[in-house]
């Protein structure tokens, strides 16, 4: 029997300010973008899944990356206009207390890397991918450093996800109720000094807080205590991310993907597209305007699997069980614990990626049966505000 | 009943082998979604891929610990493989194999040494 997932971690690992924590629940720690990272604990990912659906999930997500941008002449819009060079997003655009959902480009109209962009007022707060943030300072620095100060911050990164999320962040800071869906908030817990962003990765409302890391086990430790908190390894969090049909940079999405080919057009608000007030500039925007127009040669969709085998990246796509050359492949898939069946996503040729479309992905010599389909599988509980959405 | 370094048990009943998981594989893979058991039928040969189980997510194959031909497997945990990590040793046995040499079943560890070996 192999199990090959679990590598032993090896000493060149970076740990994170809630390694002693996660050792004390019981986690099994593998390597992961460079760090030794809990997979999962006791639990297992089956159950710690589903518990963060019914109740609250708490996760040490302190690998990713953590900057803030800072215009030299102390006006934050020239921030945001100087990283609007980066990204085909509207930054100008966002509100202070406000984030957004972005993509670094490269010349090809390729992803570099896909991050949240937060506006604290006087300055943008930058979260990355952990596999990217090296890559990401330097063409942050390289791009950016004739207008904006960059700072990689030292700070942990926890995410407490859940329908009792809410309630659980609540009795360490009350005003915590008050965000709505991609809020932003400088809010105390414990004491400490946090910054509390309304989002995640799992399709749950919950929220994703910086904060100082020699108190990251402290305020952990205070969240766990309420029952409906359990704490959950990376394997739960890809489970429930691909249940939400959101992104796994290095999987999903890389150099040679568009956004408009990832199905993120959605992400590039109407001033960055054709004819909007700040049209382009950023890199391969060329590309990425003309496919907004014409649309892309292939798609990011989903896949039901027709039976219980689940189909995993990798895996080639054909569109019949004959058929000798793939049009496709997956790029994310595995079992949905919340939908009790295996579900999966990849790349298809626009034409042949119409919902309800049969396809077949070739898994240990075989061809199985599955059909197109859209994402997300499961229905976002975001807390979504009436008054406080930016357009 | 006999155990192998991959983690698998055996017990010998005249030339028949019945082959499963152990609890600590069992522990190891979590809790698992879909199991695929090789064909009645199957000849195979020691050490090749078996059966594959598969949790949410990673996908592991068993290797077969003796050479012989397949004539029984569980349909149960394919319809059910949760049944392999309540009950790896019982109701969670994945297939029957007729050996072609029976008595390579008495080099395996009996229980006292494969404890030692998973510590």
């Amino acid at each position: 029997m192999s199990d090959y997932t679990c590598l032993p971690p090896e000493k060149a690992f970076q740990r994170t300010p809630l390694y002693d924590f996660h050792r004390s629940l019981g986690a099994r720690i593998v390597p992961f973008a460079g760090y030794e990272m809990p997979i999962q604990y006791a639990t297992g990912v089956l159950k710690e899944h589903l518990h963060t659906r019914n109740a609250a999930g708490l996760f040490d997500v302190s690998h990713m990356g953590q900057f803030t941008l800072r215009a030299k002449s102390g006006d934050v819009t020239q921030a945001a206009l100087a990283l609007e060079r980066l990204v085909p997003v509207d930054l100008a655009g966002l509100t202070s207390g406000r984030q957004r959902y972005a993509l670094l480009t490269n010349e090809r109209g390729g992803i570099c890397d896909d991050l949240m962009v937060a506006h604290r007022g006087d300055h943008l707060l930058l979260v990355v991918n952990a596999a990217r943030k090296v890559a990401d300072e330097a063409h942050l620095r390289a791009h950016l450093s004739d207008v904006c100060e960059i700072e990689r911050l030292d700070c942990a990164l926890i995410a407490l996800q859940g329908p009792k999320a809410e309630a659980a962040l609540a009795r360490l800071t009350p005003a915590c109720t008050d965000m709505r869906f991609m809020d932003v908030r400088a809010l105390k817990i414990l004491d400490a000094d946090c910054v509390v962003m309304r989002s995640g990765y799992t399709g749950e409302d919950g929220f994703e807080i910086s904060l100082p890391p020699d108190r990251a086990a402290d305020i952990a430790t205070a969240l766990l205590k309420d029952p409906d908190v359990a704490p959950i390894g990376l394997g739960a969090r890809d489970s429930l991310r691909l249940e939400a049909g959101l992104c796994l940079y290095g999987s999903d999405l890389d150099e040679t993907t568009t956004p408009v080919e990832a199905s993120l057009a959605w992400a590039i608000q109407a001033a960055r597209r054709g004819n909007g007030q700040r049209e382009g500039g950023f890199p391969g925007a060329e590309i990425i305007l003309q496919q907004l127009a014409t649309g892309a040669p292939r798609c990011r969709v989903g896949f039901l699997p027709d039976g219980r085998a689940p189909i995993r990246a990798g895996a080639a796509i054909f569109t019949d069980a004959n058929a000798s050359n793939p049009v496709g492949t997956v790029t994310s898939g595995g079992f949905g614990p919340s939908l009790d069946r295996p579900v999966a996503m990849g790349y298809l040729p626009v034409a042949l990626a119409t919902p309800g479309t049969a396809a077949f992905a070739e898994v240990r010599n075989k061809r199985l049966p599955m059909t197109v389909t859209t994402l997300p599988f499961i229905t976002p509980k975001f807390k979504r505000g009436p008054s406080r959405i930016s357009s | 009943m006999k155990f192998t370094d991959e983690h698998e048990w055996l017990t010998l009943d005249g030339e028949v082998a019945t082959v499963g998981i152990t609890e600590y594989a069992a522990s190891q893979l979590g809790d698992l979604v879909f199991i695929e058991l090789p064909a009645i039928g199957t000849k195979l040969q020691k050490g090749a891929a078996a059966a594959v189980v598969e949790s949410v997510k990673t996908a592991s194959d068993v290797y077969a610990p003796l050479s012989g031909e397949v004539v029984e497997t569980n349909d149960a945990i394919t319809k059910d493989p949760a049944l392999v990590n309540s009950d790896p040793l019982g109701k969670g046995w994945f297939y029957k194999i007729r050996l072609e040499n029976v008595s390579a079943f008495d080099g395996f560890m009996n229980e006292d040494a494969y404890k030692k070996l998973i510590g």
